[in-house]
């Protein structure tokens, strides 16, 4: 039996022991006299969170099926086993070997928020691996970032010996026999790290300093090799259908995000959203194959128990073959009373027939993410969802027995004025009445509707259209929400409203990791070594200690924030090339300047530079 | 058709609470494709019920579960199937088809029996027996029981069916594992590990936990062991035979 990395008296002391001790279903032991590579795959955040990781759950399943190779989970210790761990300096380990991650050759992190930054910096610490690149031995692991935080990877680039930038499945593998091979030779890890920038979508950051001009903005890059590339070009998977997936998910014993079977239906997003960054940066669309989703649905059901499955793409609707798939799905569910859940799925008469089919209507809600109070606005962001649209959904859903429906905007996007905020309201009082419109008095369930709505504050994203926008102040943020408030509280179905808003700091913090450079690099060590850890976490995030440490930099969080950046300015993420152009982002955001809206994918193609990876709904005819 | 099964929990799985068990065991019935009987209504579940919930941390090679079932083919088969699904640590023992009128596993459970044993070393008293013996043979073991709701004093030694000490036969009485996980290697110190055994009310009524046996044990010896340092194993868990008036006639869940 495994010995595990912490004694009794300590799992009896820790909130959930559970998150540490591995021995899940699914998971993977091998003989490590028969491994040449170990490594540790971590998502720096709460194991609850870090479990309901597809993109983890796939290299896992990938890695863990090469003989050679054995691939494990780190997660971050909660606060509670953070402090213990420290104070008796208990070296962070991986569930599986409950062996030190220190003794790993690699450590691979996945980066899904900005507000994990000082998580990585926790793990780091407690895995007794020097937290910058330039400081590890010979003898450290070499630790490797990924997801959709590096497609701007400046703000933590000293703490990565490399970046992954694009999709896992395609060059682990090379990097993988790179290692190896550089090993045979007698190499150091300035060779392995060397050889490995020349590999396809590998970044090592150590090899590339940044410049600046003057006024703070940057300059230019220089190179200390010659034979590195100056342009990280993303990594696709052409064929997803051949793709690895993972048929045996690891199975946590404890109550995770998510808890079911994740079948994702398809890559990228045909929509154009200009605050959306990942609708570009997976770009092109590419589906998985119906028949392919089928067989998965029923394997992985089969292999973890679980009691829910549920469907996992940027929008649902647009999968071609969506009712295809439904169907089968709601005939293979139906008799093992598995629920099927559906996230991002457009609200039409499909859906609501599809939902009823597998939801209790009583207890679910329905989605509606307008994101602006306005046509104009809406126009500006390119959301093709129009008033008309949601109202009739909402209409025919209140027919069908819904009563809570939930919205979600955001404020402070680019061109924002009152009219738009207080469009927030309009719409949430036109919803609940089309409630009692559309359901007499003796059919209403307690004689209500209840509409939720949430909004959260726009932030500029590298790789979309409103990379130049200036982002908002938190004290104006804060204004605006307070205005949305007051716009519902006069509206006459008021009583029928919540408002939720999110916090202003984080926002104004994650604004500064989105777009920043080099440098914020610094107050983020600074910040974490003050005690900033875990900052997603309300109770956990000190706001002070964030600005104290921006002070301490020298670093002016408005220029990263709120100032406007000139057409021509480069960008500290100019030298990833993610397949959208610059000149078609540029074109967008004229175009939302203007309030003009651009088609579909499916309806018209932008030009927007995807189509050179040949494949996906570019080259459908 | 209920069947009752017995499983162990042992390892680090003694670290997964009670709730979490109930869902790795509808995980497991569902790998294992076995045809489960489901509730009526929007969102059917498996009809599951559990007996004594074990507190985390104890391990057990007598736990229930009552399962309602459509259909199966031999309960051998069954504790075969469930077990090529279980993980390291849970390891299903048998396997009983109940008869109709059987109360369900819960509503049974009368008494459990406990072993405490320390992880490391010994317990430092000269002759453990007899101070087992002697803290036993109190007449009255006094016990304030502090609740959400309420202080109560209550005797101890009621809800004591028996208590003895034990220098042997760990590796006979529990899970091999689970013994080599905390007994070195060696064969002969395995042999010798003392304990100490009881048996106890496990009723929903009257529940006496070993830990406080074991803290007022202490107390009465004088000795310092701190919680962290015993290992309770939970032996098994029975129901009381004895009709009305009779004397109490404890026997396993599952003969």
């Amino acid at each position: 039996m495994r010995k595990l990395a912490l004694h009794d008296d300590i799992l009896m002391q820790v909130e959930k022991p559970a998150r540490y001790i591995g021995n899940e279903v699914n998971s993977v032991e091998k003989d490590r006299t028969k491994i040449s590579v170990r490594f540790a795959m971590c998502f720096p955040d709460v194991y609850e969170i870090g479990m309901s990781h597809l993109g983890i759950q796939i290299l896992y399943s990938m890695l863990n099926g090469w003989e050679d190779v054995w691939c494990e989970r780190v997660y971050s210790p909660w606060a509670d086993l953070d402090q213990i761990m420290r104070r008796d300096s208990i070296p962070l380990f991986c569930l599986e070997s409950q062996e030190p991650v220190k003794n790993m050759d690699f450590l691979g992190i996945t980066i899904q928020y900005e507000m994990c930054y000082t998580n990585i910096l926790q793990i780091l610490e407690l895995s007794q691996i020097p937290l910058l690149a330039a400081e590890r031995g010979e003898d450290m692991p070499i630790v490797i970032g990924g997801g959709p935080c590096v497609y701007n990877p400046e703000p933590i680039a000293d703490f990565f010996d490399l970046f992954y930038i694009g999709e896992g499945e395609t060059q682990y593998r090379p990097l993988i026999d790179w290692y190896l091979e550089n090993r045979r030779l007698g190499g150091t890890r300035e060779d392995f790290l060397h050889g490995a920038a020349k590999i396809p979508g590998i970044y090592v950051p150590q090899f590339y300093e940044e410049m600046y001009n003057e006024d703070g903005t940057v300059s230019g890059r220089r190179k200390k090799y010659e034979d590195i590339p100056d342009v990280i070009m993303k990594e696709i998977v052409t064929d997803v259908t051949q793709a690895h997936y993972p048929l045996k998910p690891v199975v946590p014993f404890i109550k995770v995000t998510q808890d079911r079977v994740v079948l994702e239906i398809q890559r990228g997003c045909i929509r154009g959203c200009r605050f959306c960054q990942a609708g570009q940066i997976y770009r092109p669309v590419r589906e998985r194959s119906v028949d392919k989703l089928k067989e998965y649905a029923v394997e992985m059901l089969r292999n973890t128990g679980h009691e829910e499955i549920s469907l996992s793409s940027l929008s649902s609707s647009d999968y071609s073959k969506l009712d295809e798939l439904l169907d089968f799905l709601i005939a293979e569910c139906g008799q093992k009373h598995i629920n099927i859940s559906l996230p991002s799925l457009r609200i039409d008469a499909f859906s609501l027939d599809v939902m009823s089919k597998v939801q209790d209507v009583k207890k679910s809600s329905l989605t509606f993410a307008p994101e602006a109070g306005s046509q104009r606005l809406r126009d500006v962001i390119n959301k093709g969802l129009t008033e008309e649209v949601i109202l009739n959904g909402a209409t025919l859903a209140f027919k069908g027995g819904w009563t809570r429906v939930k919205l979600y905007f955001m404020l402070g996007l680019p061109t924002e004025t009152e009219e738009d905020i207080l469009g927030i309201g309009d719409l949430s009082n036109k919803i609940a009445a089309a409630f009692f419109e559309a359901v007499p008095k003796e059919k209403r369930v307690n004689g209500k509707v209840q509409i939720v709505t949430s909004t959260s504050f726009f932030i500029p994203k590298p790789f979309t259209a409103f990379q130049w926008a200036p982002m908002c102040t938190k004290e104006a943020f804060l204004e605006k929400a307070h205005l949305t408030k007051k716009g519902i509280m006069g509206q006459l179905n008021q009583k029928s409203i919540k408002y939720n808003w999110h916090e202003a700091d984080v926002s104004v913090l994650e604004g500064v990791f989105a777009r920043g450079d080099r440098r914020v690099s610094k107050a983020i060590l600074r910040a974490y070594e003050k005690g900033c850890m875990f900052d997603s976490w309300s109770e956990y995030f000190h706001n002070d200690l964030w600005l104290e440490s921006f002070e301490a930099c020298g670093l002016d969080i408005g220029f990263y924030t709120t100032r406007e950046r000139a057409n021509d300015e480069i960008f500290p993420w100019d030298f990833i090339d993610c397949g959208v152009t610059r000149e078609f982002l540029l074109r967008e955001w004229k175009k939302a300047q203007s309030q003009t809206v651009s088609p579909n994918c499916k309806a018209q193609c932008q030009g927007c530079g995807a189509n050179r990876f040949g494949v996906g709904i570019c080259h459908e005819k | 058709m209920k069947v009752r099964i017995k499983f162990a929990k042992y390892g680090s799985m003694k670290f997964i609470g009670h709730l979490d068990m109930m869902r790795f065991f509808q995980k497991a019935v569902r790998r294992a494709d076995i045809d489960v009987k489901y509730s009526e209504g929007f969102s059917p579940h498996q009809i599951m019920s559990f007996a004594a919930p074990l507190g985390v941390g104890i391990e057990s090679c007598g736990e229930y579960l009552d399962l309602e079932v459509q259909s199966m083919s031999s309960s051998e088969d069954m504790k075969n199937t469930l077990n090529q699904v279980m993980v390291e640590g849970v390891k299903v023992l048998a396997v009983n088809v109940l008869p109709d009128q059987t109360k369900n596993a819960m509503a049974s459970v009368a008494a459990a029996s406990y072993q405490i044993h320390l992880k490391e070393g010994a317990f430092g008293i000269p002759d453990l027996a007899k101070a087992v013996a002697d803290f036993y043979a109190q007449e009255r073991i006094p016990f304030t029981k502090e609740t959400k709701k309420s202080v109560m004093e209550i005797d101890l030694k009621q809800g004591i069916y028996e208590m003895y000490a034990d220098e042997t036969q760990v590796l006979e009485e529990i899970m091999s594992t689970s013994a080599a996980m905390y007994i070195a290697d060696s064969a002969e110190k395995r042999k010798s590990v003392p304990c100490i055994r009881m048996t106890v009310d496990a009723s929903s009524g009257g529940n006496i936990k070993p830990t406080v046996v074991f803290e007022k044990f202490c107390a009465f010896t004088g000795c310092d062991i701190p919680a962290c340092a015993i290992q309770v194993t939970r032996l098994e868990t029975y129901t009381d035979l004895a009709k009305g008036g009779q004397k109490r006639q404890l026997a396993p869940l599952l003969l």
